[in-house]
């Protein structure tokens, strides 16, 4: 399957009052046609940044985009002229933000933000792109969207200012969305909600999907294959169902076991949680030559210290960056 | 009324508390509107045990919590704790009751007083509440430092020189410090990056084992509620939907909304996934203003019948730890 977008040895440096930190750090990986990709991690081990280097929006300075490719359907977006990638953003690559309260723009009504994007991409007339609007608010599901286009966004609930937010994303029928934790500020029945419309327009306009997430659950439920990211380095990547039965690295090992999940059935038992001592490395230690969770590491070796930890390959489609790989031995060499 | 077990364990009982704000009028003339955030609830928590308060945004939960630590007025009802009614003490009375009940907020960020060093903020309650002699409160300081997994040397820190994990600890520390029965906390891991939550869940269930503290604790995750709790509330708009031990409110949810809830957490644990029950509920909460009549649930209900939006379900008894607001559950006997 050849990939629709392709991220190859990225690495995205900021310059910070203690030098030069690379907070993306050499990161490589690929989206098909129609997958959807969760990028996992801790905060500021990247996975926004990543986000918006795919966009373009790295701002600049203090961050510039050192080496590399992003390539869309073939065209490397990092050599991309401004009016070029302005083409693209929204129309082939969009993006759902975190906070759906703050990324909508409140002096404006939401049919006029939907349309927005339709006359600047489609060059649609006010007419034509208020119609579409209306389908488009129809399409995530938002009740009465003839009347609703009218709306200021303060008159929305955060799930329904979400779904326009995703109706914005989709009106010019993107090939790559990119979902920003696009449900952490929403309830959860609202979250199962936005998570079904996620997957039924996905679907319908065949875009492939990267979703990012700090939560285990929500991957396991919206992703086909993730991305664990650490420190702006990728640490693991594979089919969920393999990462969340069979983690080889001992951080998504832990990422995964320190979380309360919700059980099918309980038991009076209760055991402590499993913990990740410490905490995210500090901006500075970013690029440090050895593994960079060696201080929250339980397997810990002298060689984790001295160097980068080389890609293993487990299997076709599970690949993890560690000295010391839990069940090295079980390896299918491929 | 239900038989609330007014057992020689139970610390805290509620008894139809009612917390209401009144809205600003929308004109010179209109009628000021009054919200209701909670409406009638009974609670009972035992010694030792920790109480979950679960529900979404606007539930009222922490309205309830704030107004069963006397923060904020309670329009009806009885809080007692310990024997002793909460709601009618005042001054020093009410001052000296507080030791007893302390409270941990959801923001590491906001709830610490920027301008104090780190063992000034944990000292605060002793001075306030003159718990020890003031020779001792150093050593006390210190020993909370010590309880709560802090280094002696950060003693002398200000709170922006501390991540947010080891700030809730500080929060953590203030809330022990007059070594109180009670302590509530309020979504006291979510503003947390997930590898620290489980650090402070960890120290949170140590600390109630060592020192025997009674826990109300506020969520909105279901996971860590189910990890936390003895003893589960659900609320909505409001009002107690459902109520029950750990197990059989996880193992047989009764209530609509809380299968509902249950069901719309998405989960990591293959076997609950692979289950595919997901019973989805459209649309928003009601406006908590003009409430319709009847069940508050009724509008997003997948069962709803014609009674729910005309009578308010009780909460019933429907099994020796399990209460249910709901008229399609059938109550005990």
């Amino acid at each position: 399957m050849t990939a629709l977008l392709s991220v190859k040895n990225l690495t995205v440096e900021f310059t910070t009052r203690d030098g030069i930190a690379p907070v993306i750090d050499d990161l490589s990986f690929d989206l098909a046609p129609g997958e959807t990709l969760s990028l996992v991690g801790e905060s500021g081990c990247g996975k926004s940044m990543t986000a918006l280097a795919i966009m373009g929006l790295i701002p600049s300075p203090p961050g510039r985009v050192a080496s590399g490719s992003i390539s869309l359907a073939g065209e490397n977006l990092l050599q991309a002229s401004e009016t070029r990638m302005r083409a693209v953003r929204g129309n082939e690559i969009s993006m759902v933000f975190q906070e759906p309260m703050t990324s909508l723009n409140p002096v404006f009504t939401v049919g006029e933000q939907i349309g927005e994007t339709l006359r600047r991409h489609q060059g649609l007339t006010r007419r034509q792109a208020k119609a579409l609007s209306i389908e488009m608010l129809d399409a995530v599901q938002i009740p009465l969207p003839a009347r609703r286009i009218n709306d200021y966004p303060h008159q929305l609930s955060g799930g329904m200012r979400q779904r326009v937010m995703i109706a914005i994303a989709l009106a010019c029928r993107p090939k790559v969305l990119i979902a920003d934790e696009p449900t952490t500020a929403l309830d959860v029945t609202v979250q199962a909600q936005i998570f079904d419309l996620m997957r039924a327009v996905g679907k319908e306009t065949e875009a492939a999907i990267i979703l990012i997430t700090h939560d285990m659950g929500s991957v396991a439920e919206m992703a086909e294959r993730v991305v664990v990211m650490y420190a702006g380095r990728k640490i693991e990547e594979g089919y969920v169902d393999d990462i969340l039965t069979r983690p080889r690295h001992p951080y998504t090992r832990g990422l995964i076991a320190c979380v309360p999940h919700l059980l099918e059935t309980v038991s009076a038992e209760r055991p402590y949680l499993q913990e990740i001592p410490g905490m995210v490395p500090p901006l500075s230690d970013f690029g440090f030559m050895g593994c960079l969770f060696a201080p929250r590491c339980d397997r810990v070796e002298t060689l984790c210290w001295q160097e980068k930890p080389k890609v293993t390959q487990i299997t076709p489609s599970q690949s993890a960056a560690c000295w010391n790989l839990q069940d090295a031995k079980v390896r299918v060499d491929a | 009324m239900p038989d609330t077990p007014v057992e020689s364990t139970t610390l805290l009982t509620l008894q139809d508390v009612e917390v209401s704000f009144t809205l600003k009028r929308s004109s010179l003339f209109a009628k000021p509107s009054l919200l209701r955030a909670v409406d009638g609830v009974t609670l009972s928590v035992r010694k030792g045990q920790t109480m979950g308060i679960v529900g979404e945004s606007g539930s009222g939960k922490t309205t309830l919590a704030l107004a069963v630590a006397r923060l904020l007025p309670v329009a009806r009802g009885q809080i007692h704790m310990n024997g002793v009614d909460l709601l009618s003490l005042r001054g020093e009375a009410l001052r000296n009751e507080r030791r007893h009940m302390q409270f941990i907020f959801q923001d590491p960020y906001s709830s610490l007083n920027p301008r104090l060093r780190a063992e000034k903020i944990v000292r605060e309650p002793l001075d306030w509440l003159s718990i020890e002699s003031t020779s001792r409160r150093d050593d006390r300081v210190r020993e909370l430092f010590d309880q709560v997994g802090l280094r002696r040397d950060q003693q002398r820190l200000f709170p922006h020189q501390f991540s947010g994990g080891q700030r809730q600890r500080i929060g953590i520390a203030r809330a022990i410090a007059s070594n109180p029965s009670l302590v509530i906390c309020d979504e006291p891991v979510s503003a947390l990056d997930v590898g620290v939550q489980a650090q402070i869940l960890n120290l949170l269930r140590r600390l109630q084992e060592e020192l025997g503290l009674t826990y109300v604790f506020i969520s909105h995750d279901l996971g860590v509620i189910q990890h936390m709790c003895d003893t589960i509330a659900v609320m909505y708009m409001g009002k107690i939907l459902e109520e029950a031990d750990r197990e059989s409110l996880f193992n047989t949810p009764k209530h609509p909304y809380t299968q509902a809830l249950l069901s719309a957490v998405p989960s990591a644990d293959l076997n609950r996934r692979n289950r595919e029950r997901r019973i989805m509920i459209s649309g928003d909460p009601p406006n908590p203003i003009h409430l319709p009549p009847g069940c508050r649930f009724a509008s997003r209900c997948p069962r709803v019948e014609d009674r729910c939006r005309v009578d308010t379900p009780p909460l019933v008894d429907i099994d020796r730890h399990h209460r249910v607001a709901c008229h399609l559950v059938k109550a005990a006997g």
